[in-house]
């Protein structure tokens, strides 16, 4: 462990939309990481922040609007607010955000993190927005009744920081936990079932509040890891202190009551309502959520993050690999063409390039995204086409990350954070990379221009080729949506999926925020996805290197290095799809990124130019290439399957990095590609048969 | 009076929570998140497909589909 584990911790939590992210930025600034507890995927934020000259680590959980552990998100916060997560540590405090202008939603997960006994202070962020909402709050009279700091602040003005740093301060000085308990008889019963059942139990004792959990909440998280610990005879005990304590009663129902008795107490007190003034914010609702221009919005606010994912990002990406380009030459001039420019040139720059390639597109849509959470659009968002989303099984929060997979998956894999359900995450995870990204434009063009005639109808309005680009778009969409349907209602049924969803307030993102939010979204990719990545670059590299044959012409080298023994090797796999052992190398030697299968098919069709005519020369070559019985390897159902075969496969060894990183398992990257390889084996394997038995 | 729900309601019609047909771990989520038996609700819009609705509830909006909104029973005052 390193020294930080001394330092103390402070856990903020809040409701989500509470403006809880802008403020811990406000706290930290940018030097901050974002943490992935093991075993589950959730994500929590570390962060350093000064309080009176000591340093305090900053631990910002996921927004939850409570801690009834039925999501992963709520256990892990009532893991770490128990000091059970020793990758945090035992928090000193607690601090609770609460969104003034929604103070009745917001205290009652509040009220459940007074009940577990922590030195908390409340920050109270949003109060610039109470007179517009005609709510004003008696301050004092709030802090005396949740017997805590409450610090009022309006975190994009700035103001009331400085107050909350003063508060934490001296609650760090001076720890005052608390000492709420809202139901005494299922905290007492909960305590003694807790120091029965810890009785020979390995690891930490099990605490009161877990066990209330597991009795209130009955089938959720806390339940079933609590009859994993302490075996199924634990069902019985906690069966008779339902029954003990809830006299019959459901636990949950009562749980809900209570806290909304003492929320209503309080809230009744300092709370005065009076009708709301109308604002902008009212006249952008209505103009939103209009049948026409509310359409016509959602549609352009699309356009404009497709648009943008897909063609402003082509210029930086020109930029970055101009650079690979230009610095490989520099370094092959300087080194001359021996193994060591060609593994720095071809290994390593064209790895750290093939990496870095997909930044303009990750930034650019998280720039997006995170502006559409913070302005509170991408709730409309998802409501306006959760219906449509509905028939493959998925909701309206799926829609951005699927729209998005269209330029790339990477991103679009990586903007499921939004989807609050975990198996429609995963499916979108999994649907995601079958949409047509751009990595397989080029692969298509170069068939498409290769292969398919140049047909025109009713005056070139219609051409063949460019009716064949749109299928394949549509295969896409079709396997995309076929997927999602095939897990989320076949494969993977379980209970139906709620959707449940705040739609917050219309609020100007806070561009600081926006800007820390994205260079740690950016940071995640570099470290976490991009070792992966550049790793399988070099490998790679090396099989298509060795064994060395200086004297040999780049084709004979590639044909016999390991990749091209391999590609000989299993060359007869891919017989019945109609392939060569030419294309069985590109297509492996393509399986890190699909975009180098031109690269490789340049290379060993003994393509030298690297001018304009290099496309055409390989174009000559692909249409003149045979069989050993002489003929012709590139038939139109043989190009056609190569292609479909590029449509359905996961060819994009950053798109398996980043579900792994997403889904923090090997098992889910494994069985995408796997399940993908399989489809796109099919596919080519019928288009091919399919298509050479009907042009016999 | 007879037994509406949630789903039943056109937009900018209220209502008393009167309790849920079942309970589950959704209608206790739904409870969280404020949806109490003696809690007015109102459904301010749907959306242009008809699902799904959203209702105001407490001060604050929140969306769900027909079928949840029919789990929600209601007192409608005359």
């Amino acid at each position: 462990m390193n020294t930080s584990a001394r330092e103390p911790v402070l856990v903020t939590l809040g409701n989500p939309n509470t403006g809880k992210s802008t403020l811990f930025n406000a706290l930290t600034g940018l030097k901050q990481k974002v943490g992935n507890f093991p075993g589950v995927t959730v994500e929590h934020l570390l962060g350093r922040t000064e309080l009176g000259g000591r340093t305090v680590q900053v631990v910002d959980l996921p927004g939850t609007y409570s801690l009834s552990a039925q999501s992963p998100d709520e256990i892990v916060a009532v893991d770490v607010l128990l000091g059970h997560r020793e990758e945090v540590g035992p928090p000193s405090m607690v601090l609770i955000v609460l969104d003034a202008t929604n103070l009745r939603r917001n205290l009652f997960l509040a009220n459940q993190v007074l009940e577990l006994g922590l030195p908390t202070v409340i920050a109270l962020t949003m109060t610039d927005m109470l007179e517009a909402s005609g709510v004003t709050l008696d301050m004092a009279a709030l802090e005396a009744l949740l017997e805590c700091p409450v610090v009022p602040l309006a975190v994009n003005k700035g103001q009331g920081l400085e107050a909350l740093k003063s508060a934490l301060t001296m609650m760090l000085a001076e720890p005052k936990p608390h000492s709420l308990i809202l139901n005494r008889p299922l905290r007492e019963a909960s305590t003694a079932l807790a120091a029965a059942l810890s009785a020979g139990l390995e690891g930490h004792p099990l605490h009161a509040v877990e066990v209330e959990r597991a009795l209130t909440d009955k089938g959720g998280y806390a339940e079933q890891r609590l009859l994993a610990r302490c075996g199924p005879a634990a069902a019985e005990a906690l069966a008779s202190a339902r029954q003990a304590v809830g006299q019959g009663r459901d636990l949950a129902t009562l749980e809900a009551r209570e806290r909304y008795l003492w929320i209503n107490r309080i809230v009744g007190q300092v709370e005065q309502r009076s009708p709301r003034q109308r604002t902008w914010r009212d006249g952008v609702d209505v103009l939103l959520n209009h049948p026409l221009y509310g359409a016509l919005f959602f549609l352009l606010a699309m356009a404009v993050v497709f648009q943008s994912v897909f063609a402003w990002a082509t210029p930086l990406m020109d930029v970055i690999d101009g650079a690979t380009v230009a610095l490989g030459e520099t370094v092959r001039t300087h080194l001359g063409d021996g193994l060591w420019a060609s593994f720095l040139t071809d290994g390593v720059i064209a790895g750290v390039g093939s990496v870095v390639i997909f930044l303009p597109q990750i930034l650019i849509l998280f720039a997006f995204i995170i502006v559409l959470e913070d302005s509170g659009y991408m709730s409309r968002a998802a409501f306006l086409v959760d219906r449509l989303m509905r028939w493959c099984g998925l909701s309206g929060q799926s829609f951005i990350p699927m729209l998005s997979s269209f330029a790339c998956a990477v991103p679009g894999i990586m903007g499921t954070r939004v989807i609050g359900n975990p198996r429609d995450r995963l499916a979108t995870i999994l649907a995601a990379p079958l949409m047509t990204c751009s990595a397989r434009l080029p692969v298509y063009t170069l068939l498409i221009s290769a292969f398919v005639p140049q047909k025109t109808w009713l005056g070139g309005l219609l051409n063949l080729q460019g009716l064949v680009l749109l299928a394949f778009y549509l295969l896409g969409l079709f396997g995309a949506v076929f997927t999602a349907f095939l897990i989320k209602r076949v494969l993977y049924r379980g209970p139906v999926t709620r959707f449940l969803l705040e739609m917050p307030p219309y609020r100007w993102p806070n561009p600081r925020s926006v800007l820390i939010k994205l260079v740690a979204r950016a940071g995640i990719f570099l470290r976490r996805a991009g070792t992966l990545v550049f790793l399988v670059a070099l490998l790679v590299w090396g099989l298509a290197s060795f064994p060395q044959r200086p004297e040999a012409s780049p084709t004979a080298q590639l044909e016999q290095s390991y990749l091209g023994r391999v590609s000989h090797q299993v060359a007869p796999v891919f017989a019945p799809l109609g392939w060569d052992w030419k294309v069985t190398a590109a297509v492996i030697a393509s399986f890190p990124a699909r975009e180098v299968v031109i690269a490789v098919l340049g290379t060993l069709y003994a393509v030298e130019t690297e001018d304009e005519s290099a496309e055409a020369t390989l174009i000559g070559r692909l249409r003149a290439s045979t069989h050993a019985d002489g003929s012709l390897v590139f038939t139109l159902p043989m190009a056609l399957g190569l292609m479909v075969f590029y449509a359905l496969c996961l060819q994009c060894i950053s798109t398996l990095a980043v579900i792994r990183r997403e889904t923090a398992s090997w098992r889910w990257p494994v069985l995408a590609w796997s399940y993908m390889t399989g489809l796109g084996y099919l596919g080519a394997f019928l288009c091919y048969r399919v298509g050479t038995a009907l042009m016999a | 009076m007879a037994a509406r729900t949630l789903a039943g309601l056109a937009p900018g019609e209220a209502g008393i929570i009167s309790g849920f047909t079942v309970i589950d771990g959704f209608t206790q989520r739904l409870m969280q998140f404020g949806l109490m038996e003696g809690t007015e609700v109102k459904v301010l819009r749907r959306a242009p497909t008809g699902d799904p609705l959203e209702v105001e509830v407490m001060g604050y909006a929140l969306s769900l589909r027909r079928e949840e909104a029919d789990l929600v029973l209601l007192e409608i005052p005359a």
